[in-house]
């Protein structure tokens, strides 16, 4: 990696910016696992897992999958976000590989949101 | 419709006329990324160019979350959603809606259906009264990816810092945002970074004290793991700012993940050469080094943490000369807890008037704070100053879990105090809990509710202070043990009234003559408890009773005969589980404990699963 | 752990006195504890007194003297776990490993210890075994969790 410029962190910024905000439409979704030393406790990892395994059973290829830090909510843990282009993002909450495979189903799949297991939509206020 | 959540911003506060239009404009990072603040200028003009000003008034609210349309704007009372606005849309957008009434539609955003039922996050209580800015982060980055990092603004500040600041005004500006330090005191933060600028000295080192030591509390684990970066950029604009140029993490080594996630991102920094030689291209250069805690809680204390990165016994050492004339390795040294370098990235951003002007007269900005214990929602919050414990508790909490009574919450780790319930209506500051007998402290809540006792409290506290104390000055090696002494006395029913005499004066001792923070304040548990709960001791001492039924040498465990037979159908368990023998019973009948044999460990009324037994 | 010499470890922090503490961690982490011999080794090695290297051993509570078990079991006592019940969790594991806390099995499989929170109170009451961590136990998921580790 070479070092950086000033200019070029404007640069990285929209880089990252196309691709995590699902504009271009080239992604169905991205989820997010909340893995922090909380979630991983509550059984994230396991969740993680189901979803890799789900991919790759289903040779799914356009849905982005990322980790992130801890969500807040200690006690509803294990969380993941669910984005789908031009949607709110969508947290769900309580997981287990049952759950996640019905809602990698119906919401990543077929873009319904499966609201039994949702705490919200759209995040929280930053700044 | 996506709501936008409406925290007024103190522009509004001179309102005296309503206005007839209030336009929302999302201030988030995702929408500030995408110029919302332009927009909001643009908008301000316009409306200015109008002679608007009077009727229509423009609130910058926080993230709606929905970052991939910003930036976005609400018109209330119409409820009008427009979204990815443009400065150059603003005229027309003026002219058509505020001026003549008539909504914009190209310019307004049609939701996807079948999402009304969906609660939103800005509604839901947990969330909708935190704001987040040491954890601006949180939940939305990878925190190993330094790209998502700076692509939610991430090293823009140390960028501007390096090129259009110079280091004094850098420390001005955090003198002037009013941050003080999250680790427990609440020093301003600037002020300790003008004494450390002020430093001659060829060498000078900066801090993080990342050896988050206060049992019921994971702040600093949390910021780490979920957001490395801001606190390496916080340090970089400090390093900057007090001509600092190498520095030290030190972090507790119980923290695997934080640890691991912090050299990720020192690694992802050095590549990018954020961290090193010529940071940005400019001269300004700074090493980073994490060092890691062997495990004592008085490594906390700035003289004793020292120590312990030179690789010496983590001791503290009496005060003056201070950290920042003579610290590391006899150089000036500035140390900063977590969340205070946290937040220097985006007041730097933002700017110190935007800080301040969130939360109280004399404490500004936001305060992370775990909150556990008998709790529904436990979690990590971070809240405006000056918010009141009892809307922490109840609207951010959920309240007490199984409909018991709250009893206390305990703030400020072993250095802080029991607040009971008639003083909830507390504003959250630093003044305002010091007056209550507790501190702010690093930021750990413990919720009690009616099954807590708060003599085992704070007995609890005494066991941790005593096992922690490092020994070096006799006050605190001495009298936290014989306070913890007195306290187990009283616990096990033999305490006596003189005792009370004698662990009150012991307090003030100890408060008053120990040489470091642990021992100054590790009075305080019992303090409080003795403040606010004087009639639990009296229960304990005048009539052996513990209240709670936590102290089990007070307890007589009792198996209900006809609970035990009909619904558990004397299943054994608690026999199985006795370690004393003093159960007796067959299969399908009651259950009996002999008294005489009973070693009072509670094992039974806790594995029972049919609430046959009860404690008298 | 990849087995490290004390001399590779040593080695690996240049021998600076400064990188004492982080050197008695790795051969804590490695052996397990921290052996009469490393001790001497590392205190030549980085030119420092014998008493220095065995005064930092002794103080912080990272370090052993004595071999801990493979299983290192730690029950926090952290406050969100104390109010939660967390003693009564210790004392069921000293019951069914017949030690008590700071003791190690004498088969080396176990080290039982009490550790100032974890910092996940969210979760409390918490046991960590080695690098896994266990969640809100009930005193009924303590043969579970032992189990786990091969419960001999």
């Amino acid at each position: 990696m070479p070092k950086l410029k000033i200019e070029d962190l404007q640069k990285i910024k929209q880089r990252v910016q196309q691709t995590t905000n699902l504009r271009e439409g080239k992604s169905r979704a991205k989820i997010t696992v909340h893995m922090g030393t909380c979630g991983i406790a509550a059984g994230a990892r396991d969740i993680m897992d189901a979803v890799m395994e789900i991919i790759e059973n289903n040779n799914v290829d356009d849905v982005i999958i990322t980790t992130s830090g801890c969500a807040g909510l200690c006690s509803q843990e294990p969380m993941a976000t669910v984005e789908l282009p031009g949607q709110t993002p969508v947290k769900y909450i309580d997981l287990t590989k049952a759950k996640i495979a019905k809602i990698f189903d119906g919401h990543v799949m077929n873009g319904k949101i499966v609201a039994d297991f949702v705490l919200g939509v759209g995040s929280e206020q930053t700044h | 419709m996506e709501q936008l959540n409406t925290e007024p911003t103190k522009t509004t506060a001179n309102a005296q006329k309503p206005f007839r239009m209030s336009v929302l404009v999302c201030a988030g990072t995702g929408c500030v990324s995408n110029n919302s603040f332009k927009v909001m200028e643009a908008l301000q003009d316009e409306i200015k160019k109008h002679n608007l000003e009077k009727e229509i008034q423009i609130v910058g609210t926080g993230c709606n979350g929905f970052c991939a349309e910003g930036p976005l704007l609400v018109v209330q009372p119409d409820e009008i959603f427009y979204a990815q606005l443009k400065v150059k849309d603003i005229p027309l957008l003026v002219e058509e809606h505020f001026l003549k009434g008539r909504p914009v539609e190209k310019f307004m955003y049609t939701p996807p259906e079948g999402e009304v039922a969906i609660p939103k996050m800005s509604d839901i209580d947990f969330f909708a009264h935190q704001r987040l800015i040491a954890l601006r982060n949180r939940g939305l980055i990878d925190p190993e990816k330094i790209d998502e990092y700076i692509g939610r603004d991430g090293y823009t500040a140390i960028a501007k810092a390096l090129t259009e600041m110079s280091p004094a005004e850098i420390v001005q500006e955090i003198v002037d945002s009013g941050l003080r330090g999250r680790g427990g005191a609440g020093f301003p933060s600037g002020v300790k970074w003008q004494l450390c600028a002020k430093q001659d000295s060829d060498t000078k080192y900066i801090v993080c004290n990342a050896d988050e030591g206060d049992p019921g509390a994971f702040m600093d684990r949390s910021i780490i793991e979920s957001d490395p970066h801001s606190v390496i950029e916080g340090m970089l604009i400090g390093a900057f700012g007090m001509g600092a140029s190498e520095g030290f993490i030190y972090i507790r080594n119980e923290y695997p993940l934080a640890l691991e996630r912090l050299h990720v991102a020192i690694e992802q920094a050095e590549k990018y050469g954020l961290l090193g030689e010529n940071i940005l291209g400019t001269n300004f250069s700074f090493k980073m080094n994490v060092v890691r805690g062997a495990g004592a809680f008085v490594c906390g204390e700035e003289t004793a943490l020292i120590a312990s990165i030179e690789g010496k016994l983590g001791e503290p050492r009496p005060r003056p000369p201070y950290p920042v004339e003579s610290g590391l390795w006899g150089k000036p040294t500035n140390i900063n807890n977590v969340e205070t370098w946290a937040n220097v990235p985006i007041i730097i951003d933002r700017g110190a008037k935007w800080f301040a002007s969130i939360g109280t007269e004399t404490s500004k900005g936001t305060k992370v704070f775990s909150l556990v214990g008998k709790i529904n929602n436990t979690g990590l919050l971070e809240v405006p100053m000056g918010i009141t414990l009892r809307d922490i508790i109840y609207k951010i909490g959920g309240g007490i879990p199984n409909g018991k009574k709250f009893k206390a919450i305990q703030s400020g780790g072993p250095s802080g105090g029991c607040i009971p319930e008639d003083q909830l209506d507390l504003p959250v500051d630093y003044e305002s809990l010091s007056e209550a007998g507790s501190m702010m402290g690093s930021g750990g809540m413990v919720v009690m509710d009616e099954d807590t006792c708060m003599v085992d409290v704070a007995r609890y506290f005494l066991t941790f202070t005593r096992d922690e104390s490092c020994g070096k000055c006799a006050p605190c090696r001495e009298g936290t043990w014989q306070m913890h002494e007195i306290l187990t006395k009283i616990t096990e029913g033999n305490g006596t009234l003189n005792d009370l005499a004698v662990l009150e004066a012991l307090a003030e001792v100890v408060k008053d003559t120990s040489l470091c923070g642990l021992g100054q304040t590790a009075p305080n548990p019992v303090i409080t408890t003795l403040r606010y709960f004087r009639d639990e001791y009296l229960a304990h001492i005048e009539k052996k009773e513990c209240q709670a039924h936590v102290c089990r040498e007070l307890n007589t465990y009792i198996i209900h005969g006809d609970v035990c037979k009909t619904d558990g159908k004397g299943c054994g368990v608690c026999r199985r589980e006795c370690p004393d023998k003093a159960i007796t019973g067959e299969k399908g009948k009651a259950h009996v404990i002999d008294q005489q044999l009973c070693g009072k460990c509670g094992v039974c009324y806790d594995v029972c699963n049919f609430n046959a037994i009860t404690i008298e | 752990m990849s087995t490290q010499t004390v001399t590779g470890i040593i080695e690996k922090y240049n021998s600076e006195p400064k990188s004492l503490i982080a050197i008695l961690q790795d051969i804590q982490a490695n052996q397990r504890h921290l052996p009469k011999d490393a001790l001497e080794e590392v205190a030549t090695s980085l030119d420092i007194p014998l008493s220095q290297a065995y005064s930092v051993a002794t103080f912080f509570k990272a370090f052993s003297l004595t071999p801990k078990g493979e299983y290192c079991i730690s029950v926090c006592m952290g406050t969100a776990c104390h109010v939660k019940g967390g003693k009564q969790v210790l004392e069921k594991l000293e019951r069914d490993l017949s030690i008590n806390a700071g003791e190690t099995t004498d088969d080396l499989s176990y080290s039982l210890e009490e550790v100032h929170c974890v910092g996940c109170c969210g979760l409390a009451p918490v046991v960590t075994v080695n690098d896994d961590l266990f969640s809100k136990v009930k005193l009924r998921g303590v043969k579970r969790i032992l189990k786990k580790y091969g419960e001999k």
